[in-house]
């Protein structure tokens, strides 16, 4: 085997800012969202949606609806009974999971605000939704469940007849209890990770048209493949009877990593009516049944000694499943199992995760899906750690963190960490933001009393993407696998067609693979298509969650390429004659080693190989090759974000007055998408900090259903961000990438929260409930002012005090203060 | 039935409509314009923004009988059949990344550079903020709008 030369760096296509290639139809408005979808004949489905968190359905009364104009059916959950199935949960993550049967469409049951009941097909949308208005539905209701802390205690109301508790999972390694025994140092914090809308801006729609016994179905999906299977295994339609199709989809965010009810029963109707049959959602029954992401209560042990090294840490959660368990529900807290140890070094770890049914809508995956959660509770002890000890919150993580020499790492939680520079990243960062200069003016405006007071807040996180091998997934219980599949064929002009398992949804896969296939081929970026998320032109695929596509997709396309120039070489060692082994492959052409020689393009084997007139015998005609990835670990990539807001200790606004995020992904193959994925993530995770939560009144309705009260950061609310990168290249795939896609929502929400909080430490606050609305801020200070004399600083954020007046809900915050209490955490 | 008349982007339409029906309904179903996407029912996003002789408006809050006799630009008008310079500078900034905000974004971009052909970062943010995007975190958004501004003037000026 000879071994191949790079192009030379400058004209190299991994690493350039190309511009994408999806832009130019998302621009000019020629897109292909499901909704603008139609169909020959197409009928349009709307839901009648309980009003009840729980109830009993004592009668659906179809007949007014039946009767109303354009309405070709109407169906109620009895009409789909005998083949609906059950919504599939692909991750039992303990022997005695509860996975409660979780039907389409509720027949006897209601159990969160919105659950469909009843559904009507019409021949357009007006005509749907007037005779939905229009069905009459007898509840008897229930008690509802809300609260996890309260809905295990003996005599709490059953969300299922099972029980509260859906599962209980721990793990832990070293000696904790000789961790803490003695420890001279031990810290409790109690975390709330509130409940979150995903919002992604293109509202859920599916399009099912039949076709005698086969079925296309395109829906705004993350998982054409994944939900192609599932819908075959829930509703018995033969998979090969199947073609799902994700068109242009606008946005996820983990929202589209789901099987949804209104999906199945999509499908269930055009096979009833043998008609196409849509279904667009609105946003208030977006906000209301797309499932919801985080929701729980952390509770955090730290033990150190006095200077500072981790002797051991304790994490015991409480995790809100909702009403039932969806496609990867009781896994998302679990994500963050081995993550809350992060970069730390340390002798004793222990995690626990109780999951918890309550009448709310099922939670599940949203952008990091559980290493948000855990990165906000140890990036926020540390600093609490570090304020204890009387130390600088980043000479502490110093203190601790694995140096770059010590890789690869693996972690007291088991992980193997490949690669990572965390001092590289952090003194880049550090660079970037002024950090003295900026504790310099933080001293000032403390000494002279300033009402603006700065804060600084730290976020040295890593994380873990691309969930693989697939034998680990096996062995977790995890439905699936870790791999991705993809093929590369040159056609007979010279020009590429990329099929990749991966499904974009805005990352930009059109683009990055491009980039990859140029190089990896020597051809045009612009001679390369790439196609996806249809599983009749990719039948194969893992699809796009979990900042998986380039670190195993990517590989995969890299691994056909690979095939493709091996075969070419093959072809240009009998037009060249000269041995295959002699033959160089350098900048798209073939060439006998010295050079010198005649040479061959790889257009003009493509062309040899489509008209296989002097193909070497044993040669099958057509360049083409397919490889499939299965990663050996998973990819870490790790950054150091920081903070400086000021807070206006008299009305509590907060002011983001610069961010810097240094991240290292690992190699980077288009920088311009890297920085836009960061950006994005950034501000979502700032979302989580200082503006979202979903908030359900104490009968259970939701009262966030839109987005003027489920609050997204606008451009008025987020400052700009200064980015950049470092490049610690991965070990585990031949292009030395890692994920960036969930990367800047798991690193902002500590930093953000850190740097309030530290704003108002020498108040004695010590922590602000997400989101950190002004209210919330403002009377976390009251609240220490008033405890001021107490002098524990367990003012928190207002500890029973904190009204929040936005959402006309109590909340009981986390306890902030000493390790004594249990008020607010999970037990 | 009411009947309307509305010019858009550039062609005339005489439509029966429903006096309920929304505009953004109209445009996207009866005239097929679906390049305006519906990102909310309730004008907090702006992703249906499309241009009503010559202002922006979220046009899932107008009633199509309301844009009776009006001129209506969506961002499938927008360029003329050319790019316009915002969409050329979304691009370039790398201002999108799903693409379903788009649309409403550059339209009220567009607004806004009419209203101020040359506004700071922050007049952008705020000229903006009626307008979600969930991708980008607005930054390269505010870039393009710049980008597209500081282009436009240029071209004026030659």
């Amino acid at each position: 085997m000879t071994t191949d030369t790079q192009a030379p760096a400058a004209d190299a296509e991994i690493g350039k800012a190309r511009v994408r290639k999806e832009d130019a139809r998302l621009v000019t408005g020629q897109t292909n969202w499901t909704d603008n979808l139609t169909q020959p004949g197409m009928l349009h489905m709307a839901f009648a949606r309980s009003p009840f968190a729980h109830a009993r359905i004592t009668r659906v009364d179809l007949s007014a609806a039946r009767s109303m104009p354009g309405v070709i059916a109407v169906y109620s959950g009895a009409d789909f009974a005998a083949e609906q199935g059950s919504l599939p949960c692909a991750w039992p993550v303990t022997p005695d999971i509860v996975i409660p049967d979780h039907p389409p469409m509720a027949t006897e049951e209601v159990r969160y605000v919105g659950e469909a009941v009843a559904c009507v097909v019409a021949r357009n949308r007006y005509e749907a939704a007037d005779a939905a208005a229009a069905i009459d539905v007898d509840y008897e209701p229930l008690p509802a469940v809300l609260d996890i802390r309260t809905a295990l205690d003996q005599g709490s109301p059953k969300v299922h007849e099972a029980g509260n508790k859906s599962y209980e999972f721990a793990m832990t390694s070293g000696d904790v209890d000789a961790a803490f025994a003695g420890a001279p140092v031990v810290l409790e914090r109690n975390y709330r990770q509130q409940r979150l809308i995903p919002v992604a801006m293109e509202p859920r729609a599916v399009l099912c048209a039949p076709s005698g016994d086969e079925f296309t179905l395109w829906s705004a999906t993350q998982i054409p493949h994944v939900l192609r299977t599932m819908l075959a295994l829930v509703t018995g339609i033969p998979e090969h009877k199947l073609r799902v199709i994700a068109p242009d989809v606008g946005g996820g965010f983990g929202s589209k990593l789901q099987v949804t009810a209104e999906e199945v029963l999509a499908l269930l109707a055009a096979r009833k009516l043998r008609k196409p049959v849509k279904w667009t959602e609105s946003r208030s029954e977006g906000n209301l049944t797309v499932h919801h992401g985080r929701d729980q209560w952390q509770r955090i042990r730290i033990a150190a000694e006095r200077d500072g090294r981790i002797r051991g840490l304790a994490v015991d959660l409480l995790a809100d499943m909702g009403a039932y368990l969806m496609l990867v529900t009781p896994g998302v807290p679990l994500l963050g199992a081995q993550l809350f140890n992060a970069i730390y070094k340390m002798d004793a770890y222990s995690f626990r995760c109780t999951g918890v049914f309550t009448t709310k809508m099922p939670t599940d995956a949203y952008r990091g899906a559980g290493r948000p959660e855990a990165t906000f509770a140890i990036e926020r002890i540390m600093d609490d750690l570090a304020a204890e000890l009387g130390v600088d919150p980043l000479e502490l993580r110093k203190r601790n963190w694995i140096t770059h020499e010590e890789f690869p790492y693996t972690t007291i939680s088991g992980m193997i960490y490949d690669s990572g520079n965390y001092e590289a990243a952090t003194a880049r960062a550090l660079e970037l933001f002024g950090y003295d200069e900026l504790r310099r003016e933080q001293e000032q405006r403390r000494a002279s009393g300033d009402p603006v007071q700065l804060g600084i807040g730290i976020s040295t996180y890593t994380e873990a993407c691309g969930l693989a091998p697939s034998r680990a997934l096996g062995e977790g219980n995890y439905a699936a696998g870790g791999w991705e599949h993809a093929s590369v064929r040159m056609l007979a002009t010279g020009k590429v067609e990329v099929v990749t398992g991966s499904s974009a949804h805005g990352q930009g896969h059109e683009t990055a693979w491009s980039q990859i296939v140029a190089d990896k081929l020597g051809v045009p970026f612009e001679d390369v298509r790439v196609l996806h998320g249809d599983t009749l032109v990719a039948p194969k695929g893992m699809d796009t969650y979990g900042s998986r596509s380039l670190a195993v997709g990517g590989i995969a396309v890299v691994g056909a390429c690979g095939k493709v120039v091996e075969k070419a070489r093959v072809i240009a060692s009998a037009l060249l004659e000269a041995p295959p082994e002699e033959i160089e492959f350098s900048g798209g052409t073939f060439q006998a080693r010295g050079g010198g020689g005649p040479a061959k393009t790889i257009q003009e084997i493509a062309f040899e190989a489509f008209t296989g007139h002097n193909l070497p015998d044993g040669t099958e005609p057509s360049l083409d090759a397919e490889a499939t990835f299965d990663p050996s670990n998973l990819s870490f990539p790790h950054g150091t974000h920081l903070c400086a807001i000021e807070v206006d200790t008299e009305t509590g606004q907060v002011t983001i007055r610069s961010y810097v995020a240094v991240d290292d992904a690992g190699v980077v193959v288009n920088p311009l998408i890297v920085e836009g994925q960061v950006h994005g993530g950034i501000a979502q995770g700032i979302g989580q900090a200082l503006f979202e939560e979903a908030v359900y009144d104490d009968d259970g309705n939701l009262l966030t259903t839109t987005m003027a009260d489920y609050l997204l950061p606008s451009a008025a609310d987020l400052p700009d961000f200064v980015t950049d990168y470092t490049q610690t290249p991965a070990t585990s795939n031949p292009l030395g990438v890692k994920g960036i896609g969930e990367a800047g929502t798991i690193a902002s929400t500590p930093a953000v929260v850190n740097s309030i909080v530290d704003a108002l430490r020498p108040m004695g606050v010590r922590d602000v409930t997400m989101p950190c609305t002004p209210q919330r801020v403002w009377r976390a200070i009251q609240a220490a002012r008033g405890n001021a004399s107490g002098g524990t600083g367990d003012a928190g954020s207002g500890k029973g005090s904190d009204g929040d007046t936005r959402s006309g809900v109590t909340h009981t915050p986390p306890d902030g203060g000493s390790a004594a209490s249990d008020e607010g955490g999970p037990r | 039935m009411t009947r309307i008349t509305v010019k858009v982007d550039g062609v005339s339409y005489t439509d029966d409509v429903e006096p309920r029906l929304l505009l953004v309904h109209y445009l996207r179903e009866a005239v097929g314009k679906t390049g305006t996407p519906i990102g909310c029912d309730t004008t907090n996003c702006g992703a249906c923004t499309v241009h009503m002789d010559g202002k922006s408006v979220k046009s899932c809050s107008v009633l199509a009988v309301q844009a009776d006799g009006s001129e209506i630009t969506t961002i499938e008008g927008i360029g003329n059949g050319e790019w316009h310079p915002l969409q050329s500078a979304f691009r370039a900034e790398h201002a999108l990344q799903c693409g379903y905000c788009t649309p409403g974004m550059i339209m009220a971009a567009a607004d806004l550079l009419r209203e101020n052909p040359d506004p700071t970062d922050h007049e952008v943010r705020e000229g903006l903020e009626g307008n979600l995007c969930r991708c980008t975190g607005y930054q390269n958004i505010v870039r393009a709008v710049r980008r597209a501004a500081q282009e436009t003037r240029e071209g004026a000026a030659s």
